[in-house]
């Protein structure tokens, strides 16, 4: 399973980047042509998002680094206690809505701290693969193409992420409790 | 909303930072998440290059039209909004095998490639349309096979069995994507979006 994972892993990119150019080759495309003009377009999204990505990293790593956040976790604490999460990864289920690299973070110093192997590191690296940074990716792609209205974009990624995160606690009780 | 959140983060966080006499960590956080978002930036400009260079070679074999065509029902249903051969539908399901195979580096590109797809299609620019919606719900709920980075840190801890999170996080992120889709139903008939 491990060898398997792994190979696949290691193996996506170069695949990607084999296959689809010999096909595109084999089609008749020009495929050096064809990459460059497609790949144009990079640039000006990627400076397009800077204001956004500076907004919301501000205002998240002053949340985060004041202690704000450990603060909020706490809060949530008996709430979250009622559905049976434990305390240890609070601060991983408030942080990784906001920050991937933030939450990645979180998620290595649980590992490292409790053991891969221990219940709390196995939740937490499933938590890790689980939930996505809501807020970044909604900010950032609407940043990107001047929407200033999410209407119910928020909500629904919020759903998705506390349906993955209740999910993840049960399954990981089930399987490893 | 989003300005609420926004200013109650930087708000909480300065005060909080005072009430614990350390305010220069709002000083150094701030300066120093600054230059990181532009760091980051710049580090898409690269690989949004590649994968949207990719893309249009993809697209002019014609293998995007081809998977496009295949998930086709899929697509039909979950945005039925977009027409048919619209090139947003291309980059959405970009998007989603990259999420899928936990190529969250690929993700983004296509991701952003079909936001701008999907703005064309928008009457009012500055408000979300529900195929928006429907995206970034997908988007944050989706299925993930491989979750490689995670896998990654816990060999690096010493774990003894590092891949057995892996069946774990595909049911999760499962039952996590089947919400996202039926609260998206819910959502769209509560806003009344029917609009093409």
């Amino acid at each position: 399973m491990t060898e398997a994972v792994v190979a696949v892993s290691r193996w996506a990119i170069p695949l990607v980047l084999f296959l689809i150019p010999a096909y595109g080759y084999l089609r008749g495309v020009a495929v050096y042509e064809a990459f460059v003009a497609g790949a144009e377009d990079g640039f000006k999204v990627a400076i397009k998002i800077i204001p956004f990505l500076v907004g919301m990293l501000v205002a998240i790593s002053v949340f985060r680094a004041s202690g704000a956040m450990d603060l909020f976790a706490r809060s949530l604490n008996p709430v979250l206690h009622l559905v049976g999460i434990p305390g240890e990864v609070l601060p991983l289920a408030v942080m990784r809505p906001l920050s991937g690299g933030g939450a990645l973070g979180v998620a290595a110093e649980l590992i490292g701290d409790y053991g891969p192997d221990s219940f709390i590191g196995r939740l937490a690296s499933v938590m890790q693969g689980t939930t996505d940074t809501t807020f970044y990716v909604l900010t950032v792609y609407f940043g990107s193409v001047g929407v200033r209205r999410y209407r119910y974009a928020l909500a629904l990624g919020l759903i998705a992420d506390i349906s993955s995160l209740i999910a993840a606690v049960a399954i990981c009780r089930l399987m490893f409790g | 909303m989003v300005n609420l959140i926004w200013l109650l983060m930087l708000l909480v966080g300065i005060v909080v930072a005072a009430l614990n006499g350390h305010i220069e960590i709002v000083t150094d956080a701030s300066l120093e998440a600054a230059q990181t978002a532009v760091n980051l930036a710049f580090e898409l400009i690269g690989l949004m290059a590649m994968w949207l260079g990719l893309l249009k070679i993809a697209e002019e074999a014609g293998l995007v039209a081809f998977l496009a065509r295949l998930l086709r029902p899929c697509t039909r249903y979950l945005f039925p909004e977009i027409p048919r051969d619209h090139p947003a539908i291309g980059s959405i399901i970009m998007n989603m095998s990259a999420n899928i195979l936990g190529l969250g580096n690929a993700a983004t590109p296509f991701g952003l490639k079909a936001m701008q797809e999907l703005q064309t299609l928008n009457p009012r620019p500055e408000e979300a349309t529900p195929a928006m919606c429907t995206f970034l719900g997908l988007n944050t709920g989706c299925i993930t096979l491989i979750p490689a980075t995670i896998i990654g840190i816990r060999a690096a801890a010493g774990s003894t069995d590092p891949t057995i999170v892996v069946g774990p996080t595909i049911l999760a992120t499962g039952f996590s994507m089947v919400m996202a889709v039926v609260f998206d139903r819910v959502f769209r008939r509560f806003y009344g979006d029917h609009r093409r």
